[in-house]
């Protein structure tokens, strides 16, 4: 996968999270928790999301790299560029 | 063999249910009943439709709002907010002696309403709320702090203390007389800061989304399905067997049975026996044949107490008709008015004393004190008795029966188990026992227990899911 499409990876999750959201304004830059007000129990169904669909394992330490979608989408590109999309 | 088996097929149950089915876990839920829902089930009467006890859904908080277990909930289960079809309150009112407060989901009105009527309390007031902001919901540690130590230290006035306990205590405590501070709060935030609403067609519309979401995500429900046991060895749960016989096997099990109840299916029950609650409840439903409105009653509900005290126990007589809550569920800003009106009070009752009756004096003493509840009621609602076109009511008995809570407890036991382990590895608890209450609060405490115990969050073994959720917490 692309970056771009690991992109529509984290938006596709993140809307299944928050369907009630508009996702269309989201800065890329900016940490999805204040834009979002995401709570640990979503930053962890994420990481859930992530191992469900695509079978990456985050660890731990690495859960600060979810913060923005930037970071997030830099983070998975080596682990996710040899996946398909599903 | 399943990842886990949930013991009840209530609020807390069913989230849990959608939480471990979502993430692909084989899962089922035993239901003992024919009709989900535990506490807040649904039933057909006459024909007609009633909620079991749902008087209003608190923790209301509107369309668009990120924050509060409503907006969480929704996003743990992948629901929208419209699902629910939750509609606010029009407005309640505590009524106590020459003092009555009323109250809406705009706390600002609350804060102006105790500032007029206790102008001297209005700061401590403030105060107040704020502590009760701040108060941290995972900090046990001050958990069991008693509420009203700590509120009478900053409110001085007692009617006015006696006025704030009486909805919180009503809708959410399983100890008499006082509830933890950690329990003040949460029901503080669920009633007063956020709010009540409810579904125009009642708590079916929730229900039938969870149980429609769990089964689409490959969960399995069974009806009928009693717990007899629960088998064990060593420290760990091996089997769960059912009323008819047939033995089921899972990894894991997660009981919304009551912290009680589900020991007693272990057989062999701790050292250490679990105090059983003793807080229960009769409750008149009365339907009218016109909106209770037009007879002069538009509030949601009202929280009324006649004596000097509060006295929040278990009565010496069947009925404690010095206090009660009235509740119409016609009082809500829907879009179009509910076929009939209805109004129901509930008040505390003894369950010993309903229980040594005979059959024929039970039902002797139902309709006896339906009479003296709805007297009881004119006083604060008008009197509707001239309206009624249907009656049903509810006692500490029927709360046995269809709860299995011991006494008939609603609320539970007055000690609750808040991280949910037993004294078995692989058995844990959810719902009423767990901690949280309220419909909002059960499924909040399936999901929470999910996570914590059964979902495999991080990487290992269960125990690394709290771990992980603090680890979230610190870095993001």
């Amino acid at each position: 996968m692309t970056p771009e499409e690991i992109k529509v990876v984290v938006l596709d999750i993140l809307e299944g999270i928050a369907p009630d959201e508009d996702l269309s304004g989201l800065v890329d830059d900016v940490p999805l928790r204040e834009q979002l007000e995401l709570d640990s129990m979503d930053f962890l169904d994420i990481v859930m999301e992530l191992r469900k669909r695509y079978r990456v394992q985050i660890p731990e330490d690495d859960y600060i790299e979810l913060a923005t979608m930037q970071s997030t989408v830099s983070y998975l590109t080596p682990l996710m560029k040899d996946l398909q999309k599903v | 063999m399943y990842d886990t088996i949930i013991i009840g097929a209530g609020m807390s149950g069913l989230a849990a249910g959608i939480r471990l089915a979502h993430f692909d876990r084989r899962v089922c839920i035993l239901e003992r009943h024919t009709a989900i829902g535990g506490l807040n089930s649904y039933y057909r009467l006459g024909g007609r439709n009633y909620d079991v006890g749902l008087h209003a859904v608190t923790n209301f908080t509107p369309k668009g709002a990120r924050k509060g277990p409503l907006a969480r909930l929704l996003r743990q289960l992948r629901l929208r907010w419209d699902d629910f079809g939750l509609v606010p309150q029009l407005g309640s009112v505590i009524s106590f002696p020459g003092a009555s407060l009323r109250f809406n989901n705009d706390f600002a009105q609350f804060e102006n309403e105790v500032g007029e009527r206790f102008p001297h309390e209005k700061d401590n007031f403030r105060r107040l709320a704020a502590a009760v902001v701040d108060y941290d919901d995972l900090s046990e540690s001050t958990a069991s702090v008693s509420a009203r130590a700590v509120v009478s230290e900053i409110i001085k006035d007692r009617q006015l203390v006696e006025m704030l306990f009486c909805p919180l205590m009503y809708y959410g405590s399983a100890r008499e007389h006082d509830m933890d501070f950690g329990q003040f709060s949460v029901m503080f935030r669920s009633i007063f800061l956020e709010g009540f609403a409810r579904p125009w067609a009642g708590v079916r519309v929730i229900l039938k989304h969870l149980v429609r979401k769990f089964k689409t995500l490959g969960g399995e429900l069974r009806l009928r399905a009693g717990v007899q046991r629960i088998d064990v060895d060593g420290e760990r749960a091996t089997r769960v067997v059912l009323d008819d016989g047939t033995e089921l096997e899972a990894q894991r099990v997660l009981s919304s049975a009551g912290l009680v109840e589900t020991m007693r299916m272990c057989g062999n029950e701790p050292a250490v026996k679990p105090l059983p609650g003793q807080v229960s409840f009769v409750e008149s439903i009365s339907v009218l044949d016109r909106q209770p409105a037009e007879l002069g009653h538009d509030r949601t509900i009202v929280f009324f107490n006649d004596s000097e005290r509060f006295d929040y126990r278990k009565p010496d007589d069947l009925v404690d008709l010095r206090s009660g809550v009235i509740c119409s569920p016609n009082n809500f800003a829907y879009a179009e008015p509910l076929a009939e009106g209805v109004v129901r009070t509930t008040a505390l009752a003894n369950f010993d004393r309903w229980r040594a009756l005979s059959a024929e004096a039970y039902q002797a003493a139902k309709d006896a004190w339906f009479a003296r509840i709805l007297e009881s009621a004119a006083r604060h609602v008008g009197d509707f008795r001239a309206r009624i076109v249907a009656t049903d009511m509810f006692t500490p008995i029927t709360i046995k029966r269809f709860t299995g809570h011991e006494n008939g407890a609603v609320y539970g036991v007055p000690r609750k188990v808040f991280d949910g382990t037993t004294h078995l590895k692989n058995l844990f608890l959810c719902g009423t026992d767990q901690g949280f209450v309220g419909i909002i609060g059960a499924m909040f405490s399936g999901i929470a227990m999910a996570n914590r115990h059964l979902l495999n969050v991080a990487t290992g073994e269960p125990d690394t899911a709290a771990a992980a959720e603090l680890a979230v917490q610190d870095v993001l």
